[in-house]
Protein backbone atom coordinates (compact mmCIF):
# COMPACT_ATOMS: atom_id res chain seq x y z
CA UNK A 1 0.00 0.00 0.00
CA UNK A 2 1.17 3.08 -0.94
CA UNK A 3 0.89 6.35 1.99
CA UNK A 4 1.26 9.54 0.89
CA UNK A 5 1.82 12.51 3.46
CA UNK A 6 0.93 16.00 1.96
CA UNK A 7 2.13 19.22 3.63
CA UNK A 8 1.84 18.03 7.33
CA UNK A 9 2.27 21.00 10.01
CA UNK A 10 1.13 20.42 13.47
CA UNK A 11 1.94 22.45 16.37
CA UNK A 12 1.73 22.11 20.22
CA UNK A 13 0.38 25.35 21.49
CA UNK A 14 2.28 27.84 19.57
CA UNK A 15 5.33 25.35 19.19
CA UNK A 16 5.25 23.92 15.67
CA UNK A 17 6.81 20.16 15.77
CA UNK A 18 6.22 19.25 12.35
CA UNK A 19 6.40 21.93 9.20
CA UNK A 20 5.04 21.62 5.92
CA UNK A 21 6.37 17.86 5.87
CA UNK A 22 5.46 15.83 2.40
CA UNK A 23 6.64 12.32 1.54
CA UNK A 24 5.71 8.82 -0.08
CA UNK A 25 6.14 5.41 0.91
CA UNK A 26 5.99 2.83 -1.61
CA UNK A 27 4.16 -0.42 -1.32
CA UNK A 28 6.49 -3.06 0.12
CA UNK A 29 9.66 -1.02 0.98
CA UNK A 30 11.25 -0.87 4.25
CA UNK A 31 11.62 3.17 4.92
CA UNK A 32 13.35 4.36 7.93
CA UNK A 33 12.73 7.46 9.60
CA UNK A 34 15.68 9.03 11.31
CA UNK A 35 16.08 11.82 13.75
CA UNK A 36 17.63 13.01 16.45
CA UNK A 37 14.88 13.11 19.74
CA UNK A 38 12.76 15.97 19.33
CA UNK A 39 12.70 15.80 15.80
CA UNK A 40 9.20 15.22 15.01
CA UNK A 41 9.00 11.67 14.51
CA UNK A 42 6.19 10.71 17.32
CA UNK A 43 4.44 13.38 15.84
CA UNK A 44 4.26 12.27 12.44
CA UNK A 45 3.71 8.66 13.97
CA UNK A 46 0.46 10.19 16.09
CA UNK A 47 -0.92 11.87 12.93
CA UNK A 48 -0.45 8.65 10.63
CA UNK A 49 -2.25 6.42 13.67
CA UNK A 50 -4.85 9.33 14.02
CA UNK A 51 -3.72 9.82 17.43
CA UNK A 52 -3.16 13.19 16.93
CA UNK A 53 -5.67 15.23 14.56
CA UNK A 54 -4.67 16.34 10.98
CA UNK A 55 -4.29 20.32 11.58
CA UNK A 56 -3.33 21.45 8.31
CA UNK A 57 -2.50 18.77 5.22
CA UNK A 58 -3.76 15.19 4.88
CA UNK A 59 -2.67 11.84 4.57
CA UNK A 60 -3.47 9.52 1.72
CA UNK A 61 -4.02 5.67 2.29
CA UNK A 62 -3.81 3.45 -1.38
CA UNK A 63 -5.08 7.13 -2.34
CA UNK A 64 -7.89 7.15 0.33
CA UNK A 65 -7.71 10.37 2.32
CA UNK A 66 -7.58 9.53 6.18
CA UNK A 67 -9.89 12.72 7.32
CA UNK A 68 -12.52 11.12 4.98
CA UNK A 69 -11.90 7.46 5.26
CA UNK A 70 -10.65 6.76 8.56
CA UNK A 71 -11.80 3.28 9.38
CA UNK A 72 -10.92 1.99 6.37
CA UNK A 73 -7.18 3.69 6.80
CA UNK A 74 -6.56 2.44 10.56
CA UNK A 75 -7.84 -1.02 9.30
CA UNK A 76 -4.84 -1.09 7.36
CA UNK A 77 -2.13 0.19 9.79
CA UNK A 78 -0.45 -2.16 12.30
CA UNK A 79 1.64 -0.18 15.04
CA UNK A 80 4.51 -0.68 17.38
CA UNK A 81 4.80 2.27 19.88
CA UNK A 82 7.92 3.25 21.47
CA UNK A 83 6.35 3.00 25.04
CA UNK A 84 5.36 -0.53 25.92
CA UNK A 85 1.33 -0.94 25.06
CA UNK A 86 0.89 -4.98 26.41
CA UNK A 87 -1.05 -5.34 29.27
CA UNK A 88 1.87 -6.95 31.27
CA UNK A 89 -0.77 -8.85 33.56
CA UNK A 90 -2.10 -10.57 31.24
CA UNK A 91 -0.78 -13.92 28.96
CA UNK A 92 0.52 -13.20 25.49
CA UNK A 93 -2.14 -14.85 24.07
CA UNK A 94 -4.11 -12.70 25.92
CA UNK A 95 -3.44 -9.19 25.10
CA UNK A 96 -3.78 -10.59 21.01
CA UNK A 97 -6.99 -11.82 21.56
CA UNK A 98 -8.08 -8.60 22.80
CA UNK A 99 -6.35 -6.44 19.73
CA UNK A 100 -8.12 -8.75 17.36
CA UNK A 101 -11.49 -8.25 19.21
CA UNK A 102 -11.03 -4.28 18.55
CA UNK A 103 -10.45 -4.87 15.00
CA UNK A 104 -13.61 -7.30 15.10
CA UNK A 105 -12.36 -10.45 14.90
CA UNK A 106 -14.25 -13.45 15.79
CA UNK A 107 -12.46 -15.22 18.75
CA UNK A 108 -11.88 -17.98 16.48
CA UNK A 109 -10.46 -16.53 14.13
CA UNK A 110 -8.28 -14.17 16.63
CA UNK A 111 -6.99 -17.35 18.05
CA UNK A 112 -6.10 -18.68 14.71
CA UNK A 113 -4.16 -16.16 13.63
CA UNK A 114 -2.64 -15.48 17.13
CA UNK A 115 -1.22 -18.47 17.03
CA UNK A 116 0.08 -18.50 13.10
CA UNK A 117 2.10 -14.95 14.45
CA UNK A 118 3.40 -16.72 17.62
CA UNK A 119 4.49 -19.70 15.63
CA UNK A 120 6.38 -16.99 12.86
CA UNK A 121 7.94 -15.48 15.77
CA UNK A 122 8.78 -18.49 17.90
CA UNK A 123 7.14 -17.57 20.78
CA UNK A 124 4.26 -20.01 20.25
CA UNK A 125 5.30 -21.75 23.23
CA UNK A 126 5.19 -19.25 26.12
CA UNK A 127 1.35 -17.86 24.62
CA UNK A 128 -0.31 -18.90 28.11
CA UNK A 129 2.70 -16.87 30.10
CA UNK A 130 2.22 -13.24 31.51
CA UNK A 131 4.08 -10.87 29.27
CA UNK A 132 5.74 -9.56 32.48
CA UNK A 133 7.72 -13.02 32.57
CA UNK A 134 8.94 -11.78 28.66
CA UNK A 135 12.39 -10.54 28.28
CA UNK A 136 12.36 -6.55 26.68
CA UNK A 137 13.30 -8.20 23.10
CA UNK A 138 10.09 -10.92 23.42
CA UNK A 139 7.78 -7.92 24.34
CA UNK A 140 8.78 -6.49 21.35
CA UNK A 141 8.51 -9.33 19.00
CA UNK A 142 4.74 -10.12 21.10
CA UNK A 143 4.19 -6.25 19.95
CA UNK A 144 4.67 -6.62 16.36
CA UNK A 145 2.71 -10.25 16.18
CA UNK A 146 -0.18 -8.31 18.09
CA UNK A 147 0.06 -4.99 14.93
CA UNK A 148 0.43 -8.07 12.47
CA UNK A 149 -2.78 -9.68 13.59
CA UNK A 150 -5.28 -8.39 11.55
CA UNK A 151 -2.97 -8.43 8.56
CA UNK A 152 -2.25 -4.78 7.92
CA UNK A 153 -0.32 -3.31 5.06
CA UNK A 154 1.77 -0.58 6.53
CA UNK A 155 3.32 -0.90 9.98
CA UNK A 156 4.80 1.68 11.75
CA UNK A 157 7.32 1.33 14.35
CA UNK A 158 8.36 3.85 16.61
CA UNK A 159 11.57 3.46 17.69
CA UNK A 160 10.97 -0.19 18.28
CA UNK A 161 14.58 -1.31 19.62
CA UNK A 162 14.32 1.44 22.40
CA UNK A 163 15.67 -0.53 25.70
CA UNK A 164 16.71 -3.90 23.43
CA UNK A 165 20.34 -5.19 23.70
CA UNK A 166 22.29 -4.84 20.47
CA UNK A 167 21.63 -8.93 19.49
CA UNK A 168 18.08 -8.28 20.12
CA UNK A 169 18.27 -5.09 18.13
CA UNK A 170 19.39 -6.76 14.89
CA UNK A 171 16.81 -9.46 15.23
CA UNK A 172 14.05 -7.19 15.34
CA UNK A 173 15.50 -5.52 12.54
CA UNK A 174 16.27 -8.24 10.23
CA UNK A 175 12.95 -9.63 11.05
CA UNK A 176 10.91 -6.99 9.89
CA UNK A 177 13.00 -6.38 6.86
CA UNK A 178 11.99 -9.92 5.93
CA UNK A 179 8.32 -9.11 6.20
CA UNK A 180 9.08 -6.39 3.63
CA UNK A 181 10.20 -9.14 1.24
CA UNK A 182 7.18 -12.06 2.47
CA UNK A 183 4.08 -10.25 2.90
CA UNK A 184 5.07 -7.30 0.87
CA UNK A 185 4.51 -5.28 4.06
CA UNK A 186 5.31 -1.83 3.70
CA UNK A 187 7.46 -0.65 6.82
CA UNK A 188 8.23 2.47 8.42
CA UNK A 189 10.97 2.41 10.94
CA UNK A 190 11.85 5.58 12.97
CA UNK A 191 14.38 5.28 15.02
CA UNK A 192 17.79 7.58 16.44
CA UNK A 193 19.88 4.66 15.67
CA UNK A 194 22.18 5.28 12.38
CA UNK A 195 23.36 1.46 13.06
CA UNK A 196 19.64 0.00 12.25
CA UNK A 197 19.70 1.41 8.37
CA UNK A 198 21.23 0.31 5.57
CA UNK A 199 22.85 2.29 3.11
CA UNK A 200 20.00 0.83 0.19
CA UNK A 201 17.32 1.74 2.17
CA UNK A 202 14.70 4.32 1.30
CA UNK A 203 15.46 7.15 4.55
CA UNK A 204 13.65 10.13 5.63
CA UNK A 205 15.79 12.08 7.93
CA UNK A 206 13.45 14.85 10.36
CA UNK A 207 14.65 17.65 11.81
CA UNK A 208 13.43 20.32 13.83
CA UNK A 209 10.05 19.19 12.61
CA UNK A 210 11.57 19.55 8.53
CA UNK A 211 12.49 17.01 6.11
CA UNK A 212 15.74 17.35 5.23
CA UNK A 213 16.10 13.78 2.84
CA UNK A 214 14.24 11.57 1.18
CA UNK A 215 15.46 9.18 -0.74
CA UNK A 216 17.89 6.03 -0.95
CA UNK A 217 20.70 6.14 1.95
CA UNK A 218 23.93 6.02 -0.64
CA UNK A 219 21.67 8.49 -2.73
CA UNK A 220 21.58 11.03 -0.24
CA UNK A 221 25.31 9.92 0.74
CA UNK A 222 26.51 10.82 -2.75
CA UNK A 223 24.15 14.07 -3.20
CA UNK A 224 25.61 15.17 0.45
CA UNK A 225 29.75 14.29 -0.41
CA UNK A 226 29.85 12.17 2.87
CA UNK A 227 30.98 8.78 3.20
CA UNK A 228 28.59 7.64 5.17
CA UNK A 229 24.57 7.32 6.01
CA UNK A 230 26.43 8.82 10.30
CA UNK A 231 28.02 11.40 8.85
CA UNK A 232 25.17 12.21 6.48
CA UNK A 233 23.07 12.65 10.12
CA UNK A 234 25.54 14.58 11.30
CA UNK A 235 26.15 16.98 8.78
CA UNK A 236 22.30 17.37 8.35
CA UNK A 237 21.21 17.39 11.80
CA UNK A 238 24.12 18.43 14.04
CA UNK A 239 23.40 15.34 15.86
CA UNK A 240 25.16 12.25 16.05
CA UNK B 1 -17.89 -3.18 9.48
CA UNK B 2 -21.05 -4.79 10.37
CA UNK B 3 -22.78 -5.42 13.25
CA UNK B 4 -20.35 -8.49 14.11
CA UNK B 5 -17.29 -6.70 14.19
CA UNK B 6 -18.97 -4.34 16.82
CA UNK B 7 -19.92 -7.09 18.79
CA UNK B 8 -16.54 -8.80 19.19
CA UNK B 9 -15.23 -5.58 19.95
CA UNK B 10 -17.76 -5.07 22.65
CA UNK B 11 -17.12 -8.71 24.14
CA UNK B 12 -13.13 -8.12 23.90
CA UNK B 13 -13.41 -5.15 26.13
CA UNK B 14 -15.46 -6.66 28.46
CA UNK B 15 -13.28 -9.59 28.85
CA UNK B 16 -10.36 -7.59 29.17
CA UNK B 17 -11.67 -6.02 32.29
CA UNK B 18 -12.95 -8.88 34.05
CA UNK B 19 -9.18 -10.52 33.20
CA UNK B 20 -7.86 -7.50 34.71
CA UNK B 21 -9.79 -7.81 37.45
CA UNK B 22 -9.08 -11.17 38.07
CA UNK B 23 -5.44 -10.60 38.25
CA UNK B 24 -5.84 -7.63 40.58
CA UNK B 25 -8.73 -8.91 42.43
CA UNK B 26 -6.80 -8.20 46.13
CA UNK B 27 -6.96 -4.51 44.92
CA UNK B 28 -10.58 -4.58 43.93
CA UNK B 29 -11.26 -6.52 47.48
CA UNK B 30 -9.36 -3.76 48.92
CA UNK B 31 -11.38 -1.09 47.77
CA UNK B 32 -14.43 -2.58 49.60
CA UNK B 33 -12.79 -0.98 52.64
CA UNK B 34 -13.35 2.26 52.32
CA UNK B 35 -17.46 1.93 52.27
CA UNK B 36 -17.50 -0.96 54.92
CA UNK B 37 -15.79 1.05 57.18
CA UNK B 38 -18.54 3.89 56.59
CA UNK B 39 -21.07 1.30 56.94
CA UNK B 40 -19.79 -0.50 59.99
CA UNK B 41 -17.97 2.53 61.96
CA UNK B 42 -19.19 5.78 60.80
CA UNK B 43 -23.11 4.03 60.35
CA UNK B 44 -22.40 3.16 63.92
CA UNK B 45 -21.48 6.42 65.09
CA UNK B 46 -24.10 8.44 63.61
CA UNK B 47 -26.98 6.13 63.89
CA UNK B 48 -27.68 7.49 67.69
CA UNK B 49 -27.25 11.06 66.06
CA UNK B 50 -29.49 10.81 63.22
CA UNK B 51 -33.25 9.50 63.03
CA UNK B 52 -34.27 8.33 60.14
CA UNK B 53 -38.10 9.30 59.66
CA UNK B 54 -40.15 7.58 57.52
CA UNK B 55 -39.83 8.54 54.43
CA UNK B 56 -40.11 6.70 50.24
CA UNK B 57 -38.99 4.08 49.51
CA UNK B 58 -39.09 2.70 53.22
CA UNK B 59 -42.59 1.69 54.61
CA UNK B 60 -41.32 1.82 58.05
CA UNK B 61 -38.33 2.95 60.32
CA UNK B 62 -35.34 2.06 59.53
CA UNK B 63 -31.73 1.95 60.67
CA UNK B 64 -28.88 4.55 59.63
CA UNK B 65 -27.02 1.49 57.93
CA UNK B 66 -29.95 1.25 55.60
CA UNK B 67 -30.20 4.42 54.78
CA UNK B 68 -26.78 5.14 53.65
CA UNK B 69 -26.29 1.44 52.11
CA UNK B 70 -27.53 2.56 48.65
CA UNK B 71 -25.36 6.09 48.94
CA UNK B 72 -22.06 3.60 50.16
CA UNK B 73 -22.91 1.43 46.68
CA UNK B 74 -22.98 5.26 44.85
CA UNK B 75 -19.35 5.79 46.64
CA UNK B 76 -18.04 2.76 45.24
CA UNK B 77 -18.81 3.52 41.74
CA UNK B 78 -17.89 7.28 42.15
CA UNK B 79 -14.47 6.47 43.10
CA UNK B 80 -14.09 3.47 40.90
CA UNK B 81 -15.23 5.29 38.22
CA UNK B 82 -13.04 8.49 38.50
CA UNK B 83 -9.93 6.33 39.32
CA UNK B 84 -10.54 4.40 36.05
CA UNK B 85 -11.18 7.38 34.28
CA UNK B 86 -8.37 9.08 35.35
CA UNK B 87 -6.08 5.94 34.72
CA UNK B 88 -7.40 5.80 30.94
CA UNK B 89 -5.63 9.14 30.06
CA UNK B 90 -3.00 9.43 32.71
CA UNK B 91 -1.45 6.05 34.14
CA UNK B 92 -2.00 2.87 34.25
CA UNK B 93 -4.36 2.12 31.07
CA UNK B 94 -1.79 4.45 28.81
CA UNK B 95 -0.31 1.39 27.02
CA UNK B 96 -4.15 -0.42 26.78
CA UNK B 97 -5.56 2.86 25.13
CA UNK B 98 -3.13 3.35 22.39
CA UNK B 99 -4.29 -0.12 21.73
CA UNK B 100 -8.17 0.90 21.73
CA UNK B 101 -7.55 3.96 19.80
CA UNK B 102 -6.09 1.97 16.76
CA UNK B 103 -9.50 0.38 16.59
CA UNK B 104 -11.03 1.27 13.39
CA UNK B 105 -14.49 1.16 14.90
CA UNK B 106 -15.78 4.78 16.09
CA UNK B 107 -13.85 6.37 19.06
CA UNK B 108 -17.13 7.21 20.96
CA UNK B 109 -18.22 3.22 20.41
CA UNK B 110 -15.15 2.64 21.99
CA UNK B 111 -15.03 4.79 24.67
CA UNK B 112 -18.21 4.01 25.66
CA UNK B 113 -17.87 0.29 25.44
CA UNK B 114 -14.75 0.92 27.71
CA UNK B 115 -16.23 2.85 30.50
CA UNK B 116 -18.81 0.44 30.25
CA UNK B 117 -16.45 -2.64 31.06
CA UNK B 118 -15.18 -0.20 34.25
CA UNK B 119 -18.76 0.53 35.33
CA UNK B 120 -19.65 -3.65 35.43
CA UNK B 121 -16.46 -4.27 37.12
CA UNK B 122 -17.56 -1.61 39.52
CA UNK B 123 -21.69 -3.39 39.77
CA UNK B 124 -19.77 -6.49 40.28
CA UNK B 125 -18.13 -4.86 43.48
CA UNK B 126 -21.53 -3.53 44.80
CA UNK B 127 -22.97 -6.98 44.91
CA UNK B 128 -20.26 -8.17 46.83
CA UNK B 129 -20.61 -5.02 49.28
CA UNK B 130 -24.56 -5.58 49.53
CA UNK B 131 -23.79 -8.97 50.63
CA UNK B 132 -21.49 -8.13 52.90
CA UNK B 133 -24.07 -5.56 54.02
CA UNK B 134 -26.40 -7.94 55.27
CA UNK B 135 -24.05 -8.92 58.20
CA UNK B 136 -25.58 -5.19 59.79
CA UNK B 137 -28.91 -6.26 58.92
CA UNK B 138 -29.06 -4.00 55.00
CA UNK B 139 -31.73 -6.93 53.98
CA UNK B 140 -33.38 -5.08 50.79
CA UNK B 141 -35.74 -7.87 49.01
CA UNK B 142 -34.64 -10.53 47.27
CA UNK B 143 -35.81 -8.90 43.40
CA UNK B 144 -34.49 -5.35 44.51
CA UNK B 145 -30.75 -7.17 43.74
CA UNK B 146 -31.92 -7.44 40.09
CA UNK B 147 -33.85 -4.80 39.95
CA UNK B 148 -31.38 -2.29 41.28
CA UNK B 149 -28.62 -3.60 38.19
CA UNK B 150 -29.71 -0.99 35.75
CA UNK B 151 -29.76 1.95 38.02
CA UNK B 152 -26.01 0.64 39.19
CA UNK B 153 -24.83 0.67 35.68
CA UNK B 154 -26.54 3.78 34.76
CA UNK B 155 -24.86 5.17 37.62
CA UNK B 156 -21.15 3.91 36.44
CA UNK B 157 -21.48 4.95 32.98
CA UNK B 158 -22.44 8.47 34.33
CA UNK B 159 -19.90 8.91 36.48
CA UNK B 160 -17.44 7.27 34.18
CA UNK B 161 -18.23 9.40 31.30
CA UNK B 162 -17.70 12.45 33.71
CA UNK B 163 -14.64 11.27 35.06
CA UNK B 164 -13.22 10.95 31.30
CA UNK B 165 -14.29 14.46 30.66
CA UNK B 166 -12.70 16.00 33.50
CA UNK B 167 -9.41 13.92 32.64
CA UNK B 168 -9.26 15.40 29.65
CA UNK B 169 -9.89 18.70 29.89
CA UNK B 170 -9.22 19.82 33.28
CA UNK B 171 -5.16 19.05 33.06
CA UNK B 172 -5.42 20.59 36.98
CA UNK B 173 -6.79 17.63 38.16
CA UNK B 174 -4.70 15.18 36.53
CA UNK B 175 -3.85 13.31 39.49
CA UNK B 176 -6.10 11.18 41.86
CA UNK B 177 -6.23 13.63 44.93
CA UNK B 178 -7.23 16.64 42.83
CA UNK B 179 -9.99 14.77 41.59
CA UNK B 180 -10.92 13.71 45.34
CA UNK B 181 -11.16 16.54 47.04
CA UNK B 182 -12.93 18.84 43.80
CA UNK B 183 -14.78 16.00 42.49
CA UNK B 184 -15.58 13.08 44.68
CA UNK B 185 -15.72 14.97 48.27
CA UNK B 186 -18.17 17.67 47.17
CA UNK B 187 -20.46 14.97 45.11
CA UNK B 188 -20.43 12.52 47.71
CA UNK B 189 -20.79 14.74 50.96
CA UNK B 190 -23.71 17.52 48.61
CA UNK B 191 -25.60 14.73 47.73
CA UNK B 192 -28.52 11.83 49.37
CA UNK B 193 -26.02 9.84 50.19
CA UNK B 194 -25.26 10.22 53.89
CA UNK B 195 -28.63 11.86 54.69
CA UNK B 196 -32.05 12.65 53.53
CA UNK B 197 -32.45 15.80 51.87
CA UNK B 198 -34.96 17.04 54.23
CA UNK B 199 -32.39 17.17 56.94
CA UNK B 200 -30.67 19.36 54.32
CA UNK B 201 -32.91 21.60 53.90
CA UNK B 202 -33.71 22.41 57.50
CA UNK B 203 -29.76 22.90 58.22
CA UNK B 204 -28.87 24.98 55.01
CA UNK B 205 -31.87 25.88 51.65
CA UNK B 206 -28.59 26.40 49.28
CA UNK B 207 -27.12 23.55 50.15
CA UNK B 208 -30.27 21.61 50.05
CA UNK B 209 -30.78 23.47 46.02
CA UNK B 210 -26.95 22.36 45.47
CA UNK B 211 -27.71 18.71 46.44
CA UNK B 212 -30.91 18.82 44.07
CA UNK B 213 -28.71 19.61 41.55
CA UNK B 214 -25.96 17.38 42.11
CA UNK B 215 -26.73 14.16 39.46
CA UNK B 216 -25.13 12.05 41.97
CA UNK B 217 -28.04 13.01 44.25
CA UNK B 218 -30.14 11.64 41.87
CA UNK B 219 -28.13 8.50 40.55
CA UNK B 220 -28.28 7.71 44.56
CA UNK B 221 -32.17 7.63 44.82
CA UNK B 222 -32.58 5.84 41.93
CA UNK B 223 -30.02 3.02 43.25
CA UNK B 224 -32.35 3.46 46.57
CA UNK B 225 -35.64 3.17 44.61
CA UNK B 226 -35.22 0.42 42.88
CA UNK B 227 -33.39 -1.63 45.22
CA UNK B 228 -36.52 -1.22 47.39
CA UNK B 229 -38.36 -2.39 44.12
CA UNK B 230 -40.32 1.41 44.02
CA UNK B 231 -40.43 2.75 40.50
CA UNK B 232 -38.44 6.82 40.99
CA UNK B 233 -39.00 8.45 37.12
CA UNK B 234 -37.51 11.94 38.10
CA UNK B 235 -34.24 9.92 39.92
CA UNK B 236 -34.11 7.73 36.90
CA UNK B 237 -34.66 10.05 33.94
CA UNK B 238 -32.15 12.84 35.41
CA UNK B 239 -29.86 9.84 35.84
CA UNK B 240 -30.01 8.98 32.51
CA UNK B 241 -30.74 12.42 31.01
CA UNK B 242 -26.86 13.26 32.59
CA UNK B 243 -25.10 10.46 31.40
CA UNK B 244 -26.50 10.90 27.91
CA UNK B 245 -25.38 14.59 28.14
CA UNK B 246 -21.62 13.62 29.91
CA UNK B 247 -21.36 10.41 27.32
CA UNK B 248 -21.83 12.55 24.51
CA UNK B 249 -19.61 15.37 25.72
CA UNK B 250 -17.03 13.01 27.36
CA UNK B 251 -16.63 10.89 23.63
CA UNK B 252 -16.87 13.99 21.63
CA UNK B 253 -14.74 16.26 23.52
CA UNK B 254 -11.80 13.20 23.67
CA UNK B 255 -8.69 14.43 22.05
CA UNK B 256 -5.56 12.23 22.61
CA UNK B 257 -3.51 15.04 22.32
CA UNK B 258 -4.84 16.31 25.78
CA UNK B 259 -3.50 13.18 27.43
CA UNK B 260 -0.57 11.02 28.04
CA UNK B 261 -1.94 8.78 25.67
CA UNK B 262 1.25 9.96 23.19
CA UNK B 263 3.88 9.34 25.83
CA UNK B 264 4.57 13.05 26.39
CA UNK B 265 3.46 16.07 28.16
CA UNK B 266 -0.25 16.84 27.52
CA UNK B 267 -0.93 19.59 25.34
Amino acid sequence: MTIEARNLSFHYGNKPVLKEVSLTLTSGGFHALLGPNGAGKSTLFGLLTRLLALQQGDILMAGQSLKKQPAEAMRQIGVVFQQNALDLDLTVRQNLLYHAALHGLSRKEARLRGDRELERFQLLDRANEPVRKLNGGHRRRVEIARALLHEPSLLLLDEPTVGLDVASRRGLNDHVRTLCESDGLTVLWATHLIEEVRPEDRVLILHEGKLLADGAGHDICEAEGTRDLAETFHTLTGAG
Amino acid sequence: MNAAHYWHCFVGIQTREWLRFWQQRTRFASALVRPLLWLVVFAAGFRAVLGISIIPPYETYITYETYIAPGLCGMIILFNSMQGALSMVYDRELGSMRVLLMSPLPRPFLLVTKLLAMGVVSVGQVYVFLLLALLVDVEPPLWGYLAVLPALILTSLMLGALGLLIATWIKQLENFAGVMNFVIFPMFFMSSALYPLWRMNEASPWLYWICQFNPFTHAVEAIRFSLYLEWNPMAFGITAGVTIVLSLLATAGFRPQRTKILGGKPA
